[in-house]
């Protein structure tokens, strides 16, 4: 960017070494998980353990990816990836539509609603995973996307996030487009649609990441293997009592199950930051 | 092309009236103002008729419709808005092409009109921009741009000139005037500048209150004021008040108000002058010097005098006359009496 001045002191230097460090210490675990990856069950088992990478990457990921343990890890990155985009894509078009409605309608009750829907933000899943459970399982949802997917689509934090935006949007910019002869819904999707794209570009990373974290939800309305996602399945993986774990597999399927949320802050990452320079309003 | 009739229009908030009743018949083709100061109910007016506020009672027809339940789009206006409301992220061509695009005109017929919009406007080069490329002016501009492709019979105009700078306002002004006589069509503007009031006005509306205190010519509202309201509102500045016991030798009601304004009164000799007071300050603009004196009642008078003649020093003893056919006179109510 022309018009920033950098200044090359000491602090330059200091401020890339601290940052180059604490990159090292965070990237040291991920490198020995991929280094393990790449050897033998006894290699690993024999100490010291070993710091380059083996030659057993292909095999490794092979095994992973068709076979796995109990299920093939292609399927639990399927399984992983449907919920996580039906996750964010439903919590992004619910709570844009409510945040749309609680800030251009009026209607009855409006401001009940508006907490109503605030007041489940304090109730995390884990506090009504029971009753939760219990209507999913009624409605035969078990061991279905959408039973992974429903129960976590509403989302307060998205629609006051939303919200706290629209509110941001001049009026007159509402009033015009109504001189314009756009109905409430032209104007949701030709103005406010396209003004909110970095605000939903954000919230995808941030719900994607959030959806293929889940591990809770999964583990307990998942029992077929074959609609394990992969987050629970790795822990799935680890052996129970005296079994010997197939640890180049496991810590292969923990260097997949990184890679498509990796992929997303990624490609995610571009847009985001051509949203912080187009600040238009 | 159509008049606008305004029928008794009222507005309330709640319990809360803020339009009074105001009627008026515009001509078609005719540039009307509404000056008031902030919270006199101008804007509310102008977005009734534009159809942003429903109309409590009264009637408001535009040509031979009475357009009281009729949405903004299929009310035949166009407004320009205070901050513009430009589409940020659409370029200049889509801001202007969106309400035909919505309207359904042919592609073709929507960038011929929006080409010559553009061209009146000088917005050429800048189609393809996004109104944050632009500077205030031409954002000004893309905004009449915006009314204008739609070849509306009305157009509303809310503040447009208040977020520009002191400069580019008298140019932006001169533009509206240039325009609109150009166009011919019949325009409705807000303001609570009445220099913007008296140079754009064929005839214009002061308000205060909710209340429509004078509707007439520019000319004939500066020299005849209906009300001491108005007298203050308009011309800058404002008219000089003071009660008749600071006049000498006045012999009227004793009950009112009397006003003349500063341009009215020259500095004179004590044997001539009939008012009185001690000079406190004097302002020299350059082509005119404004001399402040304070009267023995303690009320103040401002007196506009050329440049060139000699202003008094501050504490000097002073005295001022006028013409008798400049006095105003009001009786206790503010209304007009002379």
């Amino acid at each position: 960017m022309s018009g920033m001045v950098e200044k090359r002191g000491q602090g330059y230097w200091l401020t890339h070494v601290t940052l180059i460090t604490g990159v090292l210490i965070i990237f040291f675990p991920i490198y020995l998980a991929f280094v393990a990856s790449t050897v033998t069950q006894p290699e690993i088992v024999k100490p010291p353990m070993p710091l380059l990478p083996g030659d057993h990457f292909l095999e490794n990921y092979r095994e992973a990816l068709v076979s796995g343990i109990n299920a093939p890890v292609w399927r639990m990155l399927l399984n992983s990836t449907l919920m996580a985009l039906g996750i964010a894509l439903g919590k992004i078009i619910i709570s844009l539509l409510s945040a749309f409605a609680i800030v251009y309608f009026r209607f009855p009750a409006k401001q009940f609603f508006f907490w109503l829907i605030f007041l489940t933000l304090m109730l995390p899943v884990e506090v009504r995973i029971v009753p939760t459970y219990e209507v999913v399982a009624n409605f035969g949802m078990l061991n279905s996307y959408s039973g992974l997917i429903l129960p976590l689509i509403a989302s307060a934090t998205a629609t006051f996030l939303f919200r706290q935006f629209f509110l941001t949007v001049p009026d007159e910019l509402a009033e015009a487009a109504r001189v314009d002869g756009a109905k409430s819904m032209r104007f949701f999707i030709d103005i406010l649609l396209p003004m909110s794209r970095t605000n939903i570009a954000a919230l995808f990373v941030i719900l994607f990441i959030y959806g293929w974290n889940q591990y809770l939800w999964p583990l307990l309305v998942t029992t077929d293997p074959q609609m394990n996602t992969i987050v629970m399945g790795i822990k799935q993986m680890f052996p129970s009592g005296d079994d010997i774990a197939n640890w180049p597999v496991i810590m292969a399927t923990a260097m997949l199950a990184m890679l498509p949320p990796i992929t997303v802050v990624l490609f995610m990452q571009k847009l985001f930051i051509k949203g912080l320079i187009e600040t238009e309003k | 092309m159509a008049g606008i009739t305004l029928d008794s229009v009222r507005k309330s908030f709640g319990k809360n009236e803020v339009i009074h009743g105001i009627d008026i018949d515009i001509r078609d083709g005719e540039f009307i103002v509404i000056v008031g100061p902030s919270g006199c109910g101008k804007s509310t007016l102008l977005r009734m008729v534009a159809g942003l506020e429903t109309v409590t009672s009264g009637d408001i027809t535009i040509g031979d419709r009475r357009v009281n339940d009729l949405e903004p789009m299929d009310r035949d206006i166009a407004m320009v808005f205070q901050n513009y409301a430009l589409y940020p992220h659409m370029s200049v061509f889509q801001n202007m092409a969106y309400g035909l695009k919505i309207a359904g005109t042919p592609k073709v017929e929507i960038e011929r009109r929006v080409a010559d919009t553009a061209k009146l406007l000088q917005l050429e080069d800048f189609l393809e921009r996004r109104p944050r490329q632009l500077s205030g002016g031409q954002r000004q501009r893309v905004a009449m741009g915006r009314a204008i492709v739609r070849q509306p019979s009305v157009f509303l105009f809310d503040e447009p000139l208040s977020n520009l700078d002191a400069k580019l306002r008298v140019q932006m002004r001169l533009e509206i005037k240039a325009l609109q006589q150009k166009l011919g069509v019949t325009s409705l503007y807000v303001t609570h500048d009445q220099v913007e009031a008296m140079t754009l006005a064929e005839r214009m509306i002061v308000m205060n209150d909710g209340v429509a205190e004078q509707i007439g010519e520019p000319r004939d509202v500066y020299a005849k004021p209906a009300t001491n309201f108005v007298a203050g509102f308009i011309g800058s500045p404002p008219m000089n008040f003071f009660g008749p016991s600071a006049l000498k030798g006045y012999t009227g009601d004793s009950g009112g108000t009397l006003g003349v304004r500063p341009e009215h009164l020259t500095l004179c000799d004590e044997t001539r002058g009939r008012l009185s007071g001690v000079a406190k300050y004097t302002e020299v603009l350059g082509a005119e010097t404004l001399v402040h004196l304070v009267m023995n009642n303690g009320e103040s008078l401002t007196i506009r005098q050329d440049g060139d003649s000699p202003a008094p020093d501050p504490g000097d003893n002073c005295f001022a006359d006028f013409e008798s056919s400049n006095l105003n006179v009001f009786d206790s109510q503010g209304r007009r009496v002379t």
